[in-house]
């Protein structure tokens, strides 16, 4: 009844400053200097972690099988280039803790040497299995920053017949243009992706939205997907987070994703154009994936461009290689600036999530200061979920977790709309990410008491069986002697009788 | 480098809360502009009061809170309140209704609340409200148009804002929503009733009233400029005046010798002053903009309720704090419908 207040297509959203002419414009730098060392971790995707198969001073070829994947939700991890193995050691993860994980260490030797795969004669004729399996066994993850195993999501389009692949080429976080290049050099590259994943889904269609800040991309993959009629090529209002697959899929197809459920449950499959590209590279040319664009900019960058990164290179390389002028740097982000983490130091690797690498100046993140809520609703207006922000901050400020949930916590998608447009700069994703990990440690320890309950239990069921058996074998060894005596008795008796 | 534990996002929009109360107040000035104008020295008097007094009260108040003054001292919330308590008194009224109203509005509307965007009701209401309730005599004496240098000198309008002085009774008379109200019980009827009643001088604001209610015109404007600059939203003003132009329109074809017409209602009182810059108050007003149509509705029909067969020829300021009231409860009941759910909240069905 009330349907007319919101916008069926597109709900709430904001339009940040876009800072996407500093690297739009320039090509993909491919002359980044090899590194003499590239740092692995072993899990770069969702999913349990890879496990080596490498042995420290053993010598790999580049493209390589560093590790396996493990289970049915993982992806390999491979060499970036050939080199020696120096150690499998923790080293830390680009992540706002910077903890250790378990990562591969390579020497480069500089040579380059590939691995030898063969090479399928025609891709495009290949089972959907087969592209399936390709996919999974060259590591391919989604590279939009989520990470999750490609091939689990070809297998799943496939089993659910979904009608439609929507490709994510919105790139709707400022600054970053990776998948804007990507479109603009290797067009052809990621329509050849996007073919091969149809086929691996046996899916008949394929959408591809583009927002309209972005017009040479569009005109290239219009250019390069001409001549497949499966294939289309839609432009979508630049509004931020267009790119959040949500959105996209509502703004494309009208349709919503049932709050318990996944693209497939309304027959889509949504992939990220990034993917599509690692998926050509994996299937047509057997090449695994173990470089990625990534998007140097911010205010302390002095050459602002898009880098094509062996996985593994220290991120202080690539700054050093984009001339980053430390003094004025104030925050390094991995991602984009509305829901990219905050790095502590740049001494860790490229992964595959890496989709950008922002090294912001003062002038960027003007910070005023926090004050008091006006209940503006601006924040109400500009979330894309349908959520109160104000609201469900009160709540968790006053530590009412379960009425903050109640509210749709578990609903937020932690885009940043809120923080961003909020005119007293309360920050209300940093509530909304310290409730979700209260209410996560919680969980956990509910887990760990019942947990505890049961063994305890456990624990005493099995002392009063053992003490039962216990008993019962006193009472037989009991019985036995009695009855060895009784006979022994009886034996004497008869012997004297005898 | 900052190596604090900081969540996205990293940037921020420029807008800022005393950027939004600076230009509520830029779109206040040309009413009130008008409004000093037409009612001359006295005005201008009443005006400086309010607005000092507002901002010693607040600078008393953040002082006995502790913390940071200056920011929120410095954010325009006091300076915009004061404006709005000035435009909604008499032009003529004494100091001590100017400093009573803005203490009233500062201290009882805001701060015992907790301060700004704690509070329940709208400050500038709650003072009206109050000191028509306490103070009727001041209250209602309503002067005629006297502008600059043909009415009163500076030295007289001196003396009748601070010292008390007389009102003579040949510069005052009744609004047209008193002066209807009054007539009604004298039995007479409505066409008589307005035949001095010019809507084109209403419209512009040349007629008797508080001091800053007067001009729809320039109210109005005001209020679409802030609209156009995304301040506020259309759902209340729009719902407000949309329930009265629509109530008064349906009365006045049933009985137009009782009814006020909607064009009447409109240009009366501090209908506009309501609907663009009082209902809209965020701190007092619904989040969804499903709430804001049922508040500005809310307020249209209490307000000509009150106007058609309330004790009071002006409603506004009553229907406003009864909707404050109540804006917790909707807010409560009214939420948006969240991405792959249903309003109730339940997940939608697939496919």
């Amino acid at each position: 009844m009330f349907a007319f207040l919101e916008n069926p297509k597109f709900r709430g959203g904001i339009h940040a400053e876009e800072h996407k002419a500093e690297t739009c414009d320039k090509p993909i730098a491919t002359n980044l200097p090899l590194p003499k060392k590239l740092y692995i971790p072993v899990q770069q995707h969702v999913g349990k972690p890879a496990e080596p198969i490498v042995k420290v001073g053993e010598h790999v070829l580049k493209g390589q099988l560093l590790a396996y994947s493990q289970g049915t939700i993982s992806a390999p991890v491979h060499s970036p280039s050939s080199g020696v193995i120096l150690d499998v050691q923790d080293f830390p993860a680009p992540h706002p803790s910077a903890l250790p994980i378990r990562t591969i260490i390579i020497e480069t030797d500089g040579e380059e040497k590939w691995f030898k795969y063969a090479i399928p004669e025609k891709p495009f004729e290949l089972e959907p299995e087969e592209i399936c399996l390709r996919v999974g066994g060259a590591g391919v993850v989604g590279l939009s920053g989520a990470v999750f195993p490609s091939a689990v999501k070809l297998n799943l389009g496939r089993k659910n017949q979904i009608h439609t692949l929507l490709i994510n080429a919105g790139e709707c976080e400022p600054y970053l243009t990776c998948d804007d290049l990507l479109m603009q050099e290797r067009a052809s590259c990621c329509v050849g992706g996007i073919r091969l994943m149809l086929r691996g889904m046996n899916a008949p269609k394929a959408i591809i939205g583009i927002e309209d800040n972005k017009p040479n991309a569009f005109k290239a993959m219009q250019a390069a997907s001409a001549e497949f009629e499966q294939i289309s090529v839609v432009q979508v209002p630049t509004r931020y987070p267009m790119g959040w697959d949500r959105q996209m899929l509502r703004y494309l197809t009208g349709k919503e994703i049932p709050a318990d459920g996944r693209a497939t449950d309304v027959g889509v499959i949504i992939h990220n154009v990034a993917t599509a590209y690692a998926v050509y590279q994996a299937v047509c040319l057997s090449k695994p994936l173990i470089s990625r664009v990534v998007t140097v900019s911010g205010g302390a960058v002095s050459k602002p461009q898009n880098v094509e990164v062996p996985i593994g290179t220290l991120m202080s390389e690539v700054l050093a290689f984009c001339d980053v002028e430390n003094e004025k740097l104030a925050r390094l982000i991995m991602g984009g600036p509305m829901m990219g983490e905050v790095l502590p130091h740049a001494d860790v690797p490229i992964v595959k999530a890496s989709s950008g690498i922002l090294a912001l100046s003062h002038d960027d993140i003007f910070e005023p200061e926090v004050k008091q809520c006006i209940r503006c609703s601006s924040c109400v207006t500009a979330c894309p979920v349908g959520l109160l922000p104000l609201e469900m901050a009160s709540r968790i400020k006053a530590n009412k977790l379960d009425a903050a949930v109640d509210l749709g916590l578990k609903d937020c998608i932690s885009c940043g709309s809120c923080s961003y447009v909020c005119p007293s700069n309360i920050p209300l994703v940093h509530y909304f990410k310290f409730a979700s990990g209260e209410l996560f440690s919680r969980q956990q320890r509910e887990h760990k008491a019942e947990q505890t309950k049961r063994l305890a239990e456990n624990r005493t069921n099995r002392m009063e069986r053992i003490k039962a058996e216990a008993d019962a074998d006193a009472r037989r060894v009991m019985e036995a002697r009695a009855a060895r005596q009784a006979a022994e008795a009886q034996a004497k008796v008869l012997e004297e009788n005898a | 480098m900052n190596a604090k534990p900081i969540s996205s996002p990293h940037i921020s929009s420029a807008r800022r809360v005393d950027e939004i109360m600076r230009k509520v107040i830029f779109a206040l000035l040309p009413a009130l502009g008008f409004g000093i104008v037409i009612f001359g020295w006295s005005a201008l008097f009443l005006t400086f009061v309010t607005v000092s007094s507002a901002i010693v009260f607040e600078a008393i108040c953040l002082k006995l809170k502790g913390g940071a003054i200056e920011s929120y001292l410095l954010d325009g919330s006091a300076i915009l309140t004061g404006l709005l308590v000035a435009m909604t008194l008499p032009p003529y009224a004494p100091w001590w209704i100017g400093v009573v109203g803005s203490g009233l509005a500062i201290i009882l509307g805001k701060h015992v609340y907790g301060g700004l965007g704690q509070n329940l009701f709208n400050p500038a209401m709650l003072a009206r409200v109050a000191l028509l309730i306490s103070f009727p005599i001041e209250m209602t004496t309503w002067v005629n148009v006297s502008p600059f240098f043909t009415g009163l000198d500076i030295l007289e309008s001196f003396k009748i804002t601070f010292s008390g002085a007389e009102i003579s009774d040949a510069i005052t008379g009744a609004t047209t929503l008193g002066f209807v109200k009054t007539g009604f019980s004298q039995a007479q009827l409505l066409p008589d009733l307005l035949s001095d009643y010019s809507g084109f001088l209403a419209f512009i604001g040349w007629e008797r009233g508080s001091l800053g209610e007067t001009s729809t015109l320039l109210i109005l404007l005001g209020g679409i400029w802030l609209m156009r600059q995304g301040v506020i939203q259309w759902f209340i003003p729009v719902s407000l005046l949309a329930s009265v132009t629509f109530l008064s329109t349906l009365f006045n074809l049933i009985d137009s010798t009782h009814y006020l017409s909607a064009w009447v209602h409109l240009n009366s009182g501090a209908l506009m002053l309501v609907a663009f810059f009082i209902a809209t108050d965020y701190v007092t007003s619904p989040n969804t903009p499903l709430g804001q149509l049922i508040f500005g509705t809310g307020c249209g029909v209490l307000i000509f309720v009150i106007r058609s067969w309330g004790g009071y020829p002006e409603g506004t300021g009553f229907a406003v704090l009864l909707m404050n009231s109540v804006t917790p409860l909707i807010d409560h009941y009214i939420r948006p419908r969240i991405y792959g759910r249903t309003r109730d909240g339940k997940p939608i069905e697939g496919g």
